[in-house]
């Protein structure tokens, strides 16, 4: 039984002129796979001006779409490349989770309790919309060629770089490139065919994930249950999307049978216990396993992997597609910088170590939750219930109670960071994106921090009587006090500045030095080590 | 440098062993298990220190 979604965008085959040219044509960059993660480097990349190739091998968007949270941090960077407030209006804005044993209320967490941002915690929206807006957004760009029906059929290894042949309804052709980037998600083809061993986990289990239309009043946050009376013995998730959709994930064990439990009339069995009768339509239903697993590592030569073709998580956290946005924003002004000359591949090879922890990091998080939601042993399911028992009444269990540890940045402790020389306290943190604060311009109309750090080095200095400071070449300084000010005080005590204190900021927006006292010279050393130059 | 104490503590060592037998008398085995396990979380998130769970687990493993 397939179900087959309502929302594709379909976008038209164009015959490339390098397909008719004479002799191969080489290009900077190309990045194979039009899914968030290869859409979102590949503009990153166009708007650094760097000119891009696009191959996806479909020509339309919204077919076995599964991401629905998209996280603080991605909307952060989705907003640098231009398409952050558009998917916020249009998704679902939740910070709010709360988690069930049986049919009571264990507790509710709240993921973002801080004022002052500009990006709500989360927001629930169909894959197929966000990459909707980023092709919108990538058609705008004049150096970015996307080329649908585009299939990637064979690969040969440059010493400086990668040739492809590429399938299309006109025939194969061939293409170079300085860079390839394979986005091409967990069954990715550029991965077969280098011959990399993609090893992990899998997981036994199955779960069954629906998603359905119905007028509904259920409150906007996240549910988990653990044995719910309406599924018996398991665990269950429910989420809103726009349009009136729900998504709801049951666990089913390890024996369920694919095939009978994809049935329609089974599925609605169980979902009528879920939703209590009331009209419901389905719009998808798919069974599925998970694996935690990853590359040794991401960079093999000048063929680079991103997203979930490099590493692959459980659902419950919501680390996928998320992180491999992330993936996305540390290589792009990386690679951007090597292809202008300013950094070599040692910067390249900081996307392995930076991107390689973050992995590990999601990976070891989704592990465990997936551990605590279906342990393996009678043993562990006895472990895991004492938790559940003793959450009600103290606060220690709560706080092991593992309903999946939603995506948050990752810290790069990382040799692009200059080490603190005196301590600071705040919320910012080296290594991690600058936490976001609320700051006023000169004409008093609102702006926020990370608004205004658009994807340059950027040194922010707070003013200190009539000093200004200089920043060194390829670095931009932002002054606060003098063009932008800090009315609210919540700048100065996320960053805890003082008077004269200076901070540098990667294009990613990740802070990698400071000081209480700015310093023209340990400024450009600094930044000379953040491009490992 | 071990960090678990296994010098006795109790000043009385029978009536700390007597609770614990008192805790589980006239329990099926199944509850008295359940039970064990809620009380190893109490107790070690009272101790509150990884390392000295970590070689908690190790003897204990190591006697069985």
């Amino acid at each position: 039984m397939n179900y087959a979604r309502k929302s594709v965008y379909s976008y038209d085959y164009r015959r490339s002129p390098d397909q008719a040219a004479s002799a191969t044509v080489r290009r900077p960059v190309v990045v194979v796979g039009a899914g968030p993660v290869g859409l979102a480097l590949a503009i990153d990349l166009a708007e650094r001006d760097v000119p891009v190739v696009l191959l996806d091998d479909a020509d339309r968007i919204g077919e076995g779409s599964r991401g629905i949270c998209w996280s603080k941090r991605t909307l952060e960077i989705l907003d640098r490349l231009g398409v952050g407030e558009r998917l916020v209006a249009q998704g679902v804005t939740w910070k709010v989770g709360k988690v069930f044993v049986g049919d009571d209320l264990l507790f509710s967490f709240d993921l973002l309790p801080e004022e002052g941002h500009k990006m709500p915690a989360f927001i629930n929206l169909q894959q197929f919309y966000l990459e909707k807006a980023l092709v919108d957004r990538a058609l705008e760009l004049k150096n970015l060629d996307l080329r649908w029906k585009n299939r990637v059929a064979g690969f040969d290894r440059l010493n400086d770089g990668a040739r492809l042949v590429i399938e299309t309804p006109d025939g194969p052709y061939r293409l170079d490139a300085d860079w390839l980037i394979a986005a091409d998600g967990a069954r990715s083809t550029v991965r077969s065919l280098l011959g990399l061993v993609f090893a992990g986990v899998t997981f036994e289990e199955k779960f069954l994930i629906a998603d359905v239309r119905m007028a509904a009043d259920f409150p906007t946050e996240r549910r988990f249950w653990f044995a719910p009376t309406f599924h018996a013995g398991q665990s269950a998730l429910m989420h809103r999307q726009p349009d009136d959709v729900w998504r709801i994930d049951l666990q089913l064990g390890p024996d369920a049978d694919p095939a009978v439990e994809q049935e329609p009339s089974r599925v609605r069995a169980r979902l009528d216990r879920v939703l209590k009768a009331g009209e419901y339509e389905l719009e998808w239903v798919s069974l599925y396993t998970f694996n935690c697993r990853r590359l040794d590592r991401f960079v093999h030569d000048r063929v680079i992997f991103v997203g979930d073709a490099a590493h692959q998580v459980s659902p419950f956290g919501a680390r996928g597609a998320n992180s491999g946005i992330q993936d996305a924003e540390n290589l792009a002004w990386k690679l951007a910088a090597v292809l202008k000359g300013e950094a070599g591949d040692a910067l390249v090879a900081s996307y392995d170590t930076e991107r390689m922890a973050a992995a590990d990091e999601n990976i070891g998080h989704s592990t465990r939750s997936t551990d605590f939601m279906s342990p393996h042993s009678r043993a562990e399911e006895r472990l895991r219930d004492a938790v559940l028992a003793l959450a009600g009444k103290t606060e220690f269990a709560r706080r092991m109670v593992n309903s999946g540890r939603l995506s948050l940045p990752s810290t790069y402790d990382t040799f692009l960071s200059t080490p603190d020389e005196t301590p600071f306290a705040g919320t910012a943190r080296l290594g991690a994106p600058l936490p976001d604060a609320p700051l006023s311009r000169a004409d008093n109309s609102p702006t926020q921090l990370l608004e205004n750090l658009q994807g340059e080095f950027e040194l922010i200095y707070v003013k200190n009587g009539g000093e200004m400071p200089r920043a060194p070449d390829g670095v931009a300084l932002t002054v606060i006090g003098e063009e932008l000010f800090d009315r609210r005080g919540l700048f100065a005590a996320r960053l805890d500045t003082t008077p004269g204190a200076a901070y540098l900021v990667r294009p990613d927006q990740h802070l990698c030095a400071r000081w209480r006292k700015f310093d023209l010279e340990a400024v450009a050393r600094a930044h000379r080590r953040a491009l490992q130059r | 440098m071990s960090k678990l104490v296994t010098a006795s503590q109790f000043s009385d060592p029978d009536a700390a062993y007597l609770a614990l037998v008192q805790a589980r008398r006239n329990l099926p085995d199944a509850a008295a298990a359940e039970l064990d396990t809620r009380l190893v979380l109490i107790l070690a998130n009272h101790i509150g220190d990884l390392e000295v769970l970590r070689e908690a687990i190790t003897l204990a493993r190591a006697t069985g």
